[in-house]
């Protein structure tokens, strides 16, 4: 199946204005890492947050499978695991009950997976743990275990290496190296160099900007 | 797989799609300008002289009924602005078109204004008639929630920095008081005949004679060419403003 | 793992949207009451802006008994208004709001179910202290079914309308006093008939049409609103 997944086409995007990307256009196709780089402020989360549909506030278009997204948007937001700039994670509740309501929102997943989840990100014990008692690298790691949990295909992934140790950081790598090697999609953004990932495109937002 | 693009669809008149066009809307906006602005005189005027001088007087009230002249145009047009807000929203909205968002924004300040009138004009009315400069009359109190109303959508507008941000939430929060205006009018109307005994009221009378209504008309024509004139003055500053980088905006405002 | 890249022919099927619902409602209550010592100002809030008329302007019992029902009622309204700017705001800064609007399931559901948690916690509370708050302003026992009832049915559509305001508002850092300002005047039906309902049962006249109105009112509301608030988030959180 070579179909692009997601495909973009002629973005334009301005905030305060300044034009933060303009006629934009690229695919992603599963199997494939693209890194979204850039200087601090143009416009990184901002593409992330609009290839998630968060955001509406561009110009252009976009396709999912071929479809216009806004007319296949169920069927994508099943298909997507989006990590944001926040955790996601509600502070009162324990790691286990933020997870619970995240497979209330994605009824695909099984959760029966959260125990192993937590395990594998190194939240094992912690799981009834209100998350205002973890450090900010813990709940990091409780909104990380999503990943573990949700085999969507397509993952786009806002700085998930912040707050994250070196162990940690590799077996992400590892994570995202199986997830694109079973045909699923990776887009990212991180300021650490991805050393364990290979197959890496990169976008770099400077060289995009329109005057 | 082929890829459908969202504009596949036309089913609407091609002039809809023009509309979407801010510079078509400064240009054919400069056409209409004259033609409504003249419109606007000739009949404000007219009809001015015609109410003051030359309707008969009413036969209960004397001649300070004559504000109605003012009154009956300003709360229609107050009215109608709130709808044609709530509807650019709402194109805005569904079809993303800036140009909508701008005749909404452009509309506020001048329905809200209109809605100002009226309630002075009301005010000016009641004091004569009721001894008051205020009185809790159905009308009165349902012209004083719509211009709450509009208060609402403007300070929502002002609040939000993005401005597309803000024109998608105002359009929201307008369609959502006007689905609510009837509701506040019932109950406004409900409430004002269980405390206010009073058996006059303040509109006009529905069998009102030829030579009153008449120039009431003209009056509320010349309002809505005004509305006209001063909503495509607001709009195409909005288009200049917000199209400020666009090429065809940089050369016209060189070529002043 | 199985192949990612085609398109997925089976999924598992949906859980029902009660279930949703449950699972939404859960949470919310659990999220309010480990906040324990907020729970009550809204309360406290009703019974201070009570004591404010007697205060403020007579203490005499036939002149607040007449003021009676409206007092209750705009205490009331106002109570439930300063609570609705916290709906919305802790998922917002936190980013639950986020996964939330990028959930397949629909948000019609888990937004009544956000909102009817507030209004347990706010307007069901509020209407059932109201009687004995009440009786500070002398209201009459015959009012007392009609002001229970009134508010029974106007405080969920205070709370579904409140909800429209602060979903508007939420992307804002000071949402406080704007959102009284956009809300305030779809609020004037369900006053005019809720105390008109609390005036009916103190002079002996028959509530039905009152409560058929309000309940009109909450019907209404209950199935458009949430539309309103689904739109207001994602615009929200889009800008």
């Amino acid at each position: 199946m070579s179909g692009a997944l997601l495909k973009v086409e002629k973005l334009f995007c301005e905030r305060d204005e300044r034009v933060l990307f303009d006629d934009l256009s690229f695919e992603i196709r599963s199997g494939e890492i693209v890194q979204v780089e850039g200087a601090n402020g143009s416009g990184k989360t901002t593409l992330l947050r609009i290839l998630s549909g968060l955001s509406r506030n561009y110009e252009g278009e976009i396709y999912w499978r071929g479809e216009p997204l806004a007319a296949v948007r169920e069927q994508f937001h099943r298909e997507l695991l989006y990590f944001g700039h926040q955790p996601g994670v509600k502070a009162l509740l324990t790691a286990e009950e933020n997870l619970h309501w995240y497979c209330a929102l994605h009824p695909a997943l099984d959760p029966a997976r959260i125990a192993q989840a937590l395990q594998q990100v190194g939240l094992e014990g912690f799981e009834d743990v209100a998350c205002h008692m973890l450090s900010a690298g813990q709940q990091r790691r409780v909104s990380l275990a999503r990943l573990y949990l949700n085999d969507a295909p397509l993952w786009i992934l806002d700085e998930p290496f912040t707050a994250i140790d070196k162990g940690g950081v590799a077996a992400q790598e590892a994570l995202i190296a199986r997830h694109v090697a079973a045909g699923g999609s990776v887009v990212l953004t991180t300021h650490q160099d991805l050393q364990g990932v290979e197959a890496l495109r990169r976008i770099n937002l400077d060289q995009q900007s329109g005057t | 797989m082929a890829d459908r693009k969202a504009s596949d669809r036309k089913w609407l008149p091609r002039w809809f799609y023009q509309l979407a066009s801010p510079r078509w809307c400064y240009q054919i906006t400069g056409k209409l300008l004259p033609v409504f602005s003249i419109a606007a005189l000739i009949l404000l005027l007219g009809g001015t002289v015609w109410a003051l001088a030359f309707a008969p007087a009413d036969y209960q009230q004397g001649n300070s009924f004559r504000i109605i002249y003012l009154h009956v145009p300003s709360a229609i047009l107050a009215q109608s602005c709130y709808m044609l807000m709530a509807l650019a929203g709402a194109i805005g909205l569904i079809w993303k078109m800036k140009v909508a968002d701008m005749v909404a924004k452009s509309c506020a300040p001048v329905g809200a204004a209109m809605a100002v009138l009226a309630l002075l004009t009301g005010a000016i009315w009641g004091k004569p008639t009721w001894g008051s400069w205020w009185v809790w009359d159905a009308r009165l109190t349902s012209m004083l929630i719509l211009f709450f109303l509009y208060l609402g959508v403007m300070a929502l507008n002002a609040a939000i920095e993005s401005e597309v941000t803000a024109a998608q939430a105002s359009a929201v929060l307008a369609l959502v008081g006007l689905v609510n205006i009837p509701i506040i009018k019932y109950s406004v109307e409900w409430w004002n005949t269980l405390h206010q005994p009073a058996t006059f009221k303040l509109t006009e009378k529905p069998a009102m004679p030829v030579e009153m209504w008449l120039p009431l008309l003209v009056m509320v024509i010349g309002f809505y060419c005004f509305f006209a004139v001063a909503l495509m003055l607001r709009l195409r500053n909005e288009i200049l403003r917000r199209e400020r980088r666009a090429g065809w905006v940089r050369d016209l405002l060189l070529s002043k | 793992m199985a192949d990612l890249s085609t398109n997925p022919a089976t999924v598992r099927p949906d859980p029902s949207l009660g279930g949703l619902f449950v699972a939404a409602l859960k949470r919310e209550l659990l999220l309010s009451l480990r906040r324990k010592s907020e729970l009550v100002n809204p309360l406290i809030f009703f019974l201070m802006v009570v004591t404010l008329f007697p205060l403020g302007v007579s203490p005499e019992p036939g002149f607040l008994a007449q003021l009676a029902p409206g007092v209750l009622w705009v205490a009331a309204l106002l109570a439930t208004l300063l609570s609705m700017d916290s709906l919305f705001r802790s998922d917002f800064d936190d980013g639950s709001l986020e996964q939330l609007l990028l959930s397949p399931q629909p948000l019609f559901v888990v937004v009544l179910a956000k909102v009817l948690a507030h209004w347990m916690l706010t307007g069901l509370v509020l209407t059932l202290v109201a009687p004995l708050i009440a009786v500070m302003l002398f209201l009459p026992a015959e009012g007392m079914p009609g002001l229970m009832l009134s508010l029974l049915l106007g405080t969920p559509t205070l709370s579904l309308v409140g909800a429209i305001g602060a979903a508007l508002t939420v992307g804002l850092r000071k949402g406080g006093v704007l959102i009284a300002l956009l809300v305030l005047p779809l609020y004037i039906p369900v006053l005019i008939f809720g105390t008109g309902a609390v005036q009916a049962a103190v002079t002996g006249l028959p509530l039905g049409g009152y409560l058929a109105l309000l309940g009109a009112l909450l019907a209404l509301g209950a199935t458009l609103a949430p539309l309103a608030i689904g739109a207001a988030l994602r615009i929200s959180v889009s800008g």
